[in-house]
């Protein structure tokens, strides 16, 4: 790998990047120069921490419980992140956790389990780090779209319902058109990935100097993993949501919109 | 008006009853403040009052979309709350302000109602609100207001409810489809069904009630207030 490690002086000589960025928005008037500092200068910090708890805890000598335990870390973050950027889905903490672990534990289930990966601190955390990462972004999407479809068409829900339709009958066009937006990114991306871009995995295998048939295959396994993990958080949130959504007495409970 | 009574030979009986109704938003503030209210069956009730007045709250107590915090609600002289809500939804029927047409032809909009009906019960209820049975493959969004309020309320007479709820039906429309609404109301009473039917307009409750009920900041008019409601909008009309 020493190939690819660029070392100190390539990451200093990589912030010229971040000077252009300054430059252009200086040049814009764009007003972002502190905040593009900001970013870079937090980003290095964040990174550079886990970095050094990185190597601990992936080090060949360490106890596997401290991955799992970076796991259920990943799992509560992703949990509150959630919750910061849905906060008018109620409950949807919890639910956002419980769709994490459902998710981490399928598809490192299927990973281990069908011997796709062995079971290490290198391949635990990075894979978890991965499937949590982009049904993050799904889950939020979904929540608040279900939310807002619920709110927006209560009139035609509270139609369903007083034609004496159950809440999961009254309202499964709408979290239906939900759950369709919140998956459709990701199927598109796994329809143009290769043509429009290359992801992430592979292009870091192939820095790293592995062939790039072995980061092609790689690549395609995350694909479909992450694909399945998307759909698995965006319909355990899509459920339960719903579920919170309406009274036992199939009412649907008053609704935030949050704003746009 | 509305009590058990013997009035020229027939019995008028009670189908809905509030006895010391109060509901509470969840913002804490009250809504209604012990309402008791007598509903006879096989009439025209119109529930008349300002906006804020409480009386969409209370015509949705009827079927449950609502819940009081204090006090019973009774249709036929069962409390609702014991009732399975999805089976007294059925007999107490609603059609809501603005028509709400579901996605599809008028025919999925009718099935969602009653999936089984054959073709023939679906053009015969279309007949029964003044609409072409050949309406059946017209796409739901594309009806005008009157029209999509008919079906509308021909969806949820395919219920068959004892019981139908307007809630200012006709206030989004223009006036000759205000008055076909008014008249198909007016029909269903004359079929037997009870209606209850809330709206500001003081006019329309002149045209078309059996009993006129007054609320006021949440609860049933005394008599001066009742007076005084139907001077200022008069005024207000005139």
């Amino acid at each position: 790998m020493s190939t690819t490690a660029i070392g100190w002086g390539g990451l200093v000589a990589s912030l010229t990047l971040v000077a252009v960025a300054v430059a252009l928005s200086g040049w814009q008037r764009l007003h972002l120069t502190r905040t593009i500092l900001w970013s870079s200068a937090r980003a290095a910090a964040q990174l550079l921490a886990v970095g050094v708890a990185l190597a601990l805890v992936l080090d060949p000598d360490a106890s596997l419980v401290w991955s799992w335990l970076w796991v259920v870390a990943m799992v509560a973050f992703a949990g509150i992140t959630v919750r910061n950027r849905a906060r008018e889905a109620p409950g949807i903490f919890g639910l956002a956790v419980l769709s994490m672990a459902t998710v981490v534990t399928v598809s490192l289930g299927v990973i281990f389990g069908l011997g796709i990966f062995p079971v290490q601190g290198r391949t635990i955390i990075p894979m978890a780090g991965m499937m949590i990462g982009n049904s993050m972004t799904s889950c939020v999407l979904v929540a608040r779209r279900i939310v807002g479809e619920l709110s927006d068409k209560r009139d035609e829900v509270e139609a369903r319902l007083a034609l004496g339709q159950a809440w999961p009958v009254a309202s499964r066009p709408y979290v239906r058109a939900a759950l369709r937006t919140a998956l459709i990114p990701q199927i598109e991306s796994t329809k143009s990935v290769g043509l429009v871009f290359l992801p992430g995995a592979m292009t870091g295998l192939i820095l790293a100097g592995v062939d790039a048939r072995d980061a092609v295959v790689v690549q395609l396994a995350i694909m479909y993993l992450v694909l399945g993990s998307v759909a698995t958080s965006v319909t355990v949130i899509g459920l339960g949501l719903t579920r919170r959504l309406f009274t036992p007495d199939h009412r649907l409970r008053p609704l935030d919109r949050a704003p746009a | 008006m509305g009590e058990k009574a013997a009035t020229l030979g027939r019995v008028v009986t009670t189908v809905l009853e509030y006895e010391g109704v109060h509901v509470t938003a969840a913002d804490g503030t009250e809504l209604l403040h012990g309402i008791d209210l007598t509903v006879p069956d096989g009439r025209l009730t119109v529930l008349a009052g300002a906006s804020g007045s409480g009386k969409s709250t209370l015509l949705r107590l009827a079927n449950r979309l609502e819940v009081p915090s204090a006090g019973r609600v009774l249709v036929r002289g069962q409390d609702v709350s014991e009732l399975d809500p999805l089976v007294l939804r059925r007999r107490v029927g609603m059609v809501f302000q603005r028509p709400t047409p579901f996605a599809g032809s008028v025919r999925e909009n009718l099935r969602v109602a009653e999936p089984t009906a054959d073709e023939a019960a679906l053009g015969d209820t279309l007949a029964r609100v003044g609409l072409d049975p050949e309406m059946l493959d017209r796409v739901a969004d594309d009806l005008s207001g009157g029209e999509a309020q008919r079906m509308c309320l021909a969806r949820t007479l395919l219920t068959e409810p004892q019981l139908v709820l307007m809630d200012e039906v006709t206030s989004s429309l223009d006036p000759p489809a205000r008055r076909e609404i008014e008249r198909l109301a007016q029909d269903l009473v004359a079929d037997g069904l009870t209606v209850v039917w809330v709206t500001h307009d003081l006019a329309q409750a002149e045209r078309i009630a059996d009993d006129t009920v007054v609320l006021v900041d949440g609860r049933c008019a005394s008599a001066d207030e009742r007076t005084r409601f139907l001077a200022d909008r008069s005024e207000e009309d005139g």
